[in-house]
């Protein structure tokens, strides 16, 4: 088993991971039945890493976030290990979750315009965030430090006292950045922190989230579906699909020599200056109250054989360093060994020959 | 919306501007209906008790034989200087019953918004806090009845089964003697009272408030109670009340900074809806408990068939609701930054 | 149709089917009250004497008379009943009048636009923010004298009321619902405007008037009941009407006699709950969002990963 995560080997050192997730599952009610949001996930971060995680709305790459915070719905159930810096999240009492929050672990969100309160002036957020967490802090104390991450985000310590509507799009998550940051968390997950704002203010926004590590030495979980910015912040990328991490490496790795056909597909659809063609993956995102069998991605993909319509693929360690959950993979680099022939012939699948002719 | 582009001078010059159409549409539907519809309002006030030269003079006397156009440029003038007219059965200027009877439906309404605001924001705020509780379920039943049962109905058994054990008047809004003695500053009768001194009289007209104060204000309690449980769940949803737990802010201060202050915001902007509501409700308040105030007279000029009268006073209402709906506006303006456009 | 009938009901679960059935079965009662209101009622509305012999004055509630009986010599049991009839009678018609002119001037200002629009919300705004209770009172003194104090001229001083409502739900909708693609779209199949209008925003129009309606009877039954009790309702020799003997009752309150209000008080109280409910719960079904999703408890089977599984079995 030890060979199939990174494991946290010398757990006192330096490297030892911030944040360590081992088959973290949450699953959703509904009428239809469990909704398996995530569904066994893995993964771990190092003091100033960032790790982008990417894939198609639904796939449960936000639910993921939430979750590591402890923000998850009423009715959401999450099970697994998750620790922080050695300490179990998920068997925290509540009273001192909260105390975590904002603290040590941060959460920045997609729309900044409604994440701050329409009706407290900027500094009644710091304010209030700070005395939280550190009870006898003084008024000064609480605006020299407000102040200088202010600076750090680019915000004039002129608007201080200003109201959340006075600022623009960009400027409002710059503020929540700053939020998130005052207390220094040594973790933070942005969730798609640039997908509401415009791409000039984008580029400004990943340039700030790039810089955290050597200004705060954070750790950041970085949602998105822009293989762009995974690209240009991260130094590893999880590529999910369905409520699973399906690749997971070295973001240079994984971008030049992807080695799950979903991975493979969704780089190509992304559009560049080279593209000639729109790409597309055919098929919607699957149901996750009952996902296909074997392999979720199977319908879909491109190189799928008789087995990953019937068996679920492991996570096995590819040469190149990255994780892979895909036979495909397994078979071009010998990690499966014991398929046979007629598991490996190509998935006859009917559906989708009917859907072309149409 | 956008920010910072409207000072808060400028928008109430705005909205005076969007009130005075307004206030002329209304005015000039109250004029073709009382005054155009009916036909001769002398006959109809005191028709069978004067001669036919009588009624000719008082005809002229009150300007209806001019020709309608006249009148209702004249009638518009009036109104501009706040002038609503007079009565024509006993030839009473309108203004003078506003500064006579106007008071005590003001009281009324205030002890009663008092009232409403005491019992409805905290039920609402319980309500919505401890969402589908038996509390909130037996809170929302509360707010539905309070909200069906008529006044009159609410008055009549207060005055059946309430006034006798506490020992509360049940009619008018003094004793005899206490309005003989007070002698009128503001015409606000309590105010009067307090301002003359005389704790005797202050608690004979405070105990004459009770209950019909209670009365109306359980009927407008049934409206905050919906609106605060409403937006206090709304609140709670939105997306800044999950931005401050994630940055670690305790439950219950979360709810009580975050929630609850937002959620008492629109109560402003309501309170100038319920105006017209209010309105309506210290009508059959003053029905149902002889309280001389505004709307009494009202009723009584109805009976007489005073069509000068009603005219004026039903003026007197409509602008008022429409200048009180501006004041709430106003002053929503001034508290919350984002209204300013 | 028996399925559309029925979708309130599966549609909604908990509170809200409670809220949705309570009100139906409030308001049923109250109907069965109104149509078989001759053979309910042991005596007629207006009637003072059984056999020439007149009733007694203000008697208590006893076997013979169950709610008592009024200053006016008439059984307070028969005359609850009755009013039962009178109101909903006024009430529906109120109703459908408002409807049959609000809705169409909401789609015409709606689908028109300019001028037309303008005055008209301009107009239905004025109405709007007058009290109502005085509008209504304004329109029963004025149409007394051309209707008389009947049931038509009741529904017809209620009417007015409700009007503006409807106009601005049908108008807002008609206007966004222009705008909207799926209008564009049946103009680009080369539907013609008057089929357009028609079938399109009628349609979804249609969803919101129920939920105004019934919150509007529920209203317009306190606004008849206020109207009586000032006086400016039905005549009491045209039908019986609760607010009218609420006025009446409001003499007898100071000597301790209860039986007279409380009766029609009640009656009034449990129709216009009865009414709200429905709207309530109507309003819950036609509008999904005010809904809150039941929570589902989720049952994980123990974490055993599946790579763990699969694992075992390739080696």
């Amino acid at each position: 088993m030890t060979e199939l995560y990174d494991a946290p080997v010398a757990a006192r050192d330096d490297n030892a991971p911030v944040i360590d997730a081992q088959d973290i599952r949450i699953w959703y009610g509904s009428e239809r039945g469990p909704v398996k949001a995530v569904d066994g996930v893995s993964f771990s971060l190092r003091k100033g890493e960032i790790l982008g995680l990417v894939g198609e709305s639904g796939c449960g790459k936000s639910t993921i976030g939430r979750g590591l915070l402890g923000l998850l719905p009423p009715g959401a159930e999450m099970d697994g290990a998750l620790r922080f810096k050695g300490e179990d999240l998920l068997a925290l009492p509540k009273k001192e979750m909260f105390a975590k929050r904002g603290a040590e672990l941060g959460m920045i969100f997609q729309e900044p315009l409604t994440r701050l309160n329409p009706l407290m002036r900027i500094s009644e957020h710091f304010e209030e965030t700070l005395r939280t967490h550190e009870k006898s802090i003084g008024k000064e104390e609480i605006q020299r430090r407000a102040l200088e991450v202010l600076r750090l985000m680019g915000i004039p310590p002129t608007r201080y006292r200003s109201y959340p509507h006075e600022f623009s799009g960009g400027m409002r998550q710059r503020l929540m950045i700053a939020l998130a940051l005052v207390l220094r968390p040594a973790f933070v997950v942005a969730d798609e922190p640039t997908t509401a704002l415009d791409v000039l203010v984008e580029a400004q926004i990943i340039r700030i989230l790039h810089s955290l590590r050597s200004e705060f030495e954070t750790s950041l979980l970085l949602i998105t579906h822009n293989l762009g910015i995974i690209a240009e912040a991260c130094d590893r990328v999880a590529v999910m699909y369905a409520g699973e991490i399906v690749e997971i490496g070295d973001a240079r790795e994984v971008f030049s020599d992807p080695q799950h056909p979903y991975t493979r597909e969704l780089l190509r659809s992304t559009i560049s200056l080279s593209t000639t063609g729109l790409n597309f993956i055919p098929g919607a995102p699957p149901d996750l109250v009952n996902p296909p069998t074997g392999c979720h991605f199977h319908p879909r993909c491109p190189d799928a054989m008789n087995i990953c319509a019937t068996r679920h693929p492991v996570q096995h360690a590819m040469p190149n360093g990255t994780r892979v959950q895909c036979w495909a993979a397994d078979l071009a680099h010998g990690r499966a060994p014991d398929l046979t022939e007629d598991d490996t012939a190509p998935l006859v699948r009917e559906e989708i020959s009917v859907a072309d002719e149409a | 919306m956008s920010s910072g582009s409207g000072s808060l001078p400028r928008y109430i010059a705005q909205r005076l501007l969007l009130m005075i159409p307004m206030i002329w549409l209304i005015v000039t539907m109250v004029f073709i209906l009382l005054r155009v519809a009916p036909g001769d309002p002398v006959t109809a006030a005191v028709g069978g008790k004067l001669n036919e030269e009588a009624l000719d003079a008082r005809r002229a006397a009150l300007g209806l034989d001019r020709p309608l156009i006249v009148q209702y440029l004249d009638y518009l003038g009036d109104i501009a200087t706040l002038d609503f007219g007079k009565t024509i059965s006993d030839n009473r200027p309108i203004t003078s019953i506003i500064v006579d009877n106007g008071g005590a439906t003001l009281s009324l309404t205030i002890g009663a918004f008092a009232f409403a605001l005491l019992m409805g924001i905290p039920l609402g705020l319980l309500a919505g806090r401890y969402r589908d509780s038996a509390g909130d379920v037996v809170i929302r039943i509360f707010g539905v009845v309070s909200y069906a049962a008529p006044i009159f109905f609410i008055g009549l058994l207060m005055q059946i089964w309430v006034a006798g054990p506490l020992g509360l008047p049940t009619s008018d809004i003094a004793s005899p003697i206490t309005k003989f003695q007070v002698e009128p500053v503001t015409h606000i009768l309590l105010l009067d009272a307090i301002i003359a001194g005389d704790t005797e009289s202050t608690v004979d007209v405070l105990k004459h408030h009770v209950l019909p104060c209670f009365t109306l204000g359980l009927l407008l309690s049934g409206v905050f109670i919906r609106l605060v449980r409403v937006n206090l769940l709304m609140t709670l949803k939105g997306d800044y009340v999950e931005a401050a737990r994630a940055r670690g802010i305790p439950e219950r201060y979360v709810i009580r900074r975050h929630a609850f202050r937002n959620a008492l915001v629109p109560v402003i902007t309501v309170l100038g809806l319920q105006v017209a509501l209010t309105l309506s409700g210290a009508l059959l308040t003053e029905s149902t408990f002889n309280w001389p105030g505004l709307g009494t007279q009202l009723i009584d000029y109805l009976t007489a068939r005073d069509y000068a009268a009603v005219q004026g006073l039903v003026t007197f209402f409509a602008v008022v609701v429409v200048v009180v709906s501006l004041l709430v506006d106003v002053i929503n303006a001034a508290i919350d930054p984002r209204v300013r456009y | 149709m028996l399925n559309r009938l029925l979708a309130p009901f599966r549609n909604t679960t908990g509170l809200a089917r409670w809220i949705l059935v309570t009100g139906i079965v409030i308001t049923i009662a109250f109907v069965v009250m109104a149509v078989f209101a001759p053979w309910l009622a042991p005596l007629d509305f207006n009637q003072q004497k059984v056999d020439g012999v007149k009733l007694p004055k203000l008697a208590a509630p006893s076997d013979d008379y169950w709610f008592g009986t009024s200053d006016q010599f008439y059984d307070v049991f028969s005359r609850v009943i009755w009013g039962a009839r009178t109101a909903l009678v006024v009430v529906t018609l109120s109703v459908l009048f408002s409807v049959l002119i609000g809705v169409p001037l909401g789609l015409i200002s709606g689908f028109v636009g300019g001028w037309t629009d303008r005055m008209l919300v301009f107009v239905m705004d004025a109405l709007y923010a007058f009290p109502t209770l005085l509008l209504a009172i304004v329109f029963s003194f004025l149409l007394r004298d051309a209707l008389g104090g009947g049931v038509t001229a009741a529904a017809l001083s209620l009417t007015v009321i409700y009007i503006p409502q409807y106009f601005r739900v049908v108008r807002n909708t008609t206007v966004s619902a222009r705008e909207s693609t799926y209008v564009e779209a049946a103009r680009a199949i080369g539907a013609k405007n008057s089929s357009i209008m028609g079938r399109y925003l009628f349609g979804n129009v249609i969803q919101s008037v129920p939920v105004i309606g019934t919150l509007n009877a529920a209203d317009a039954i306190g606004t008849l009941a206020a109207l009586g009790f000032l006086g400016f309702g039905i005549q009491p020799n045209e039908a019986s009407e609760w607010g009218y003997d609420l006025n009446r009752a409001l003499d007898d309150a100071s000597s301790g006699i209860w039986w007279t209000a409380l009766f029609p008080g009640l009656a009034i109280v449990f129709l216009i709950t009865g009414l709200t409910l429905v709207g309530e719960g109507l309003n819950e079904t036609v509008n999904p969002s005010l809904r809150k999703r039941r929570i589902r408890k989720v049952e994980m089977p123990p974490n055993e990963p599946t790579t763990a599984l699969v694992e075992g079995r390739t080696r």
